[in-house]
């Protein structure tokens, strides 16, 4: 953050004497919300998860996620198993009961979590803007429609609807999987988009902008939207963990992807294969870990992203 | 219900039943667009337990007009509709001829109780714990652990349950891995049955808990920012009134109100995540009944669970809505 003096430019510099050097610094963290510790940690935590599939794609051989890579039951590295065998830098996290390299499994299964999530979250988010400045917009029987929908809808558990899907058309795809669980996150960024749109028709400058003869197209994005960016944001990554889990969900239920790996998928396989009685901890653990880091990653963004909408929260 | 306005009423009420028709209504569509056809999956189901079948036809016709296949899509749909609403759910296919509704019977009360026990726990320590974050009062050593534990809001249940598991069944065997009840206890109506059932449900009660519990405590905060930032309780404080007094009685008794209302929007997510736990602690409730189908491809099972705990979701998130304007006056409903 060596540009940190850059944050606030050309307005008039604080008055900043009698404050400590700490006082100061905190400050000019708070002068741009969007730079507070807790967003550029999470945002931190996400890339390195994304780093770690680029990275690991060209230092690492992910052929090594079939079967019979290497010994079954290997520790990772530094790390005995129950054989007696240490484990090895052929397989620095050990391997699974058939031999697949954990450390490529993880390569592969990791972003192809986050990529349902963030896919699942912006198609679920598309179609949650477009809605909500319907029924706020439109109004009537259109907004009846819709509120009900997301009524109803936002009641359903997503799990339990895709449970039944994926046990009647058995294998699926990635994408198919996060399209799935779209239908089931529109619901709550329909109904914050509405709250706001409706109170932010009656504010002076969409009045203003309504008199000066602006298309309703121009009044929805060039002037309304802009201000639900933070909302927006935060919605959009409370609707990624929800993704995530659902399709976690799925995956340690037996009924994801069945030909792609995936980080619940190495899960489902450990505990159906007893790693947890055999101590290959290994085996769920740093999925568990990978999943971990990654889910609190997008907690903190959300918490960075509360700070940004509101104000009251930014705590020195 | 002199305090609720009919037509709040009569708005609620139809948004449950709605909800509940167009849940019965996916779980009815989805596997028929699949063009699965359960008259021939049972055949084949037969087919590879006997060997061979002798005279298929015969008995795929008759299959059919067992599962009503021979009429009409809309009669058939009607009478799923009128079946599922009376919990008709017909005949397990994996452990023929079990009807559904008795397994769900059996495994209900399993669910409900895990899930009361670790709701009523989360919600006393998330919103105890959230109301401590802003006050005044706090130990400074508080004040620093209760942000930290908050990460662990966000991981899901099953990540939880898992390394629960590993720390407390298989490393320190403090707790069992797996079961409801010991192996060796007979169950009725005994003090050894009902502490062995206690033992049993404390570790996945505690990997929903330990993960649900900043949910509360994160909504607790923000409204006790408010609530600290009001005159009454400046007033409770001019008076002299001991610190604990004014958190129990003026901050938190105020504060905890809306967050009954987080409690329905919340409920859906809770519930999906118990039915993993309850998968990996080989808990004997929906969640197991659940992917026990699953493997067998049990269909009639699997809907039914959907179907119930969906049906649950609704009904809880009626509840708290109708239950609301009692527990806190200064709602009023707009009719």
């Amino acid at each position: 953050m060596a540009d940190q003096n850059a944050a606030a430019p050309e307005t008039a510099a604080p008055d900043v004497s009698g404050l400590t050097k700490a006082q100061i610094k905190r400050m000019k963290r708070f002068d741009n919300p969007w730079r507070n510790p807790k967003l550029i940690w999470g945002v931190g935590l996400l890339l390195s998860i994304v780093a770690l599939g680029i990275l690991g794609r060209i230092f690492w051989d992910t052929e090594m996620v079939f079967t019979g890579s290497g010994l079954p039951r290997q520790a990772p590295v530094g790390i005995e198993n129950m054989r007696g065998q240490m484990g090895s830098w052929a397989h620095p996290l050990g391997t699974d009961v058939t031999g697949k390299d954990i450390l490529a499994l993880l390569i592969v299964g990791a972003p192809n979590s986050l990529y349902v999530g963030v896919l699942a979250s912006l198609i679920g988010m598309s179609i949650g803007i477009f809605l909500g400045f319907s029924a706020g917009f439109i109004g009537g029987r259109v907004d009846d429609v819709i509120r009900v929908g997301s009524d109803v809808m936002i009641t359903i558990p997503p799990l339990l609807i895709l449970v039944v899907f994926q046990a009647a058309y058995g294998d699926i795809s990635l994408t198919i999987m996060a399209m799935l669980i779209a239908c089931f996150v529109w619901q709550s960024p329909t109904r914050l988009i509405r709250a706001q749109v409706l109170s932010m028709r009656e504010s002076g400058y969409v009045q203003m902008a309504r008199l000066s003869g602006a298309s309703t197209g121009h009044i929805m994005f060039r002037e309304m939207l802009p201000n639900l960016v933070p909302y927006l944001f935060g919605s959009f990554i409370a609707n990624v963990t929800t993704s995530i889990v659902t399709a976690v969900g799925l995956e340690v239920l037996g009924l994801g992807p069945q030909r792609v790996p995936t980080l619940g998928r190495v899960i489902y396989d450990a505990i159906n294969s007893g790693a947890l009685i055999q101590n290959l901890w290994w085996w769920w653990g740093i999925p568990t870990i990978l999943l971990a880091v990654m889910f609190i990653g997008l907690l903190l963004i959300n918490l960075g992203l509360d700070e940004v909408s509101n104000p009251r929260l930014r705590r020195l | 219900m002199g305090r609720i306005p009919a037509s709040y009423l009569m708005n609620r009420l139809s948004t449950l039943v709605l909800t509940v028709l167009i849940a019965a209504t996916l779980i009815w569509i989805i596997p028929r667009l699949s063009g699965l056809d359960p008259a021939s999956a049972a055949l084949g189901r037969m087919a590879a337990g006997g060997g061979s079948v002798a005279n298929a036809d015969e008995i795929l016709a008759q299959l059919r007009s067992t599962f009503g296949l021979d009429q009409p899509l809309i009669v058939q749909y009607l009478l799923y509709i009128k079946n599922t609403l009376t919990f008709d759910f017909g005949l397990s296919t994996a452990s023929f001829p079990t009807p559904v509704a008795t397994m769900i019977g059996n495994a209900l009360p399993w669910t409900l109780g895990l899930m009361m026990i670790s709701l009523i726990i989360t919600f006393f320590i998330g919103n105890l714990l959230g109301a401590l974050m802003v006050w005044e009062h706090t130990p400074k050593l508080w004040k620093a652990v209760i942000p930290a534990a908050m990460v662990f809001t966000s991981i899901p249940p099953i990540l939880s349950g898992l390394l629960l598991m590993y720390v407390f069944s298989t490393q320190l065997r403090w707790f069992p891995l797996s079961g409801p009840y010991g192996l060796n206890v007979e169950p009725g109506w005994t003090l050894e049955f009902f502490s062995s059932v206690l033992y049993h449900g404390f570790l996945p009660a505690m990997s929903i808990v330990v993960v649900t519990f900043g949910f509360w405590a994160l909504g607790m905060r923000g409204l006790m920012i408010t609530v600290q930032g009001e005159d009454y309780t400046t007033l409770a404080k001019a008076k002299g009134l001991r610190p604990r007094y004014i958190l129990y009685r003026y901050m938190i008794r105020n504060a905890i109100l809306p967050q009954i209302t987080a409690f329905a929007l919340k409920i859906g997510l809770l519930v999906a995540g118990q039915v993993l736990v309850e998968r990996i602690f080989a808990y004997p409730g929906m969640g197991k009944l659940l992917y026990d189908a699953i493997l067998t491809q049990d269909y009639p099972v699997i809907q039914g669970v959907s179907f119930v705990i969906i049906l649950m979701t609704a009904l809880a998130v009626f509840l708290v809505d109708l239950v609301y304007p009692f527990i806190d006056p200064r709602i009023r409903h707009g009719g």
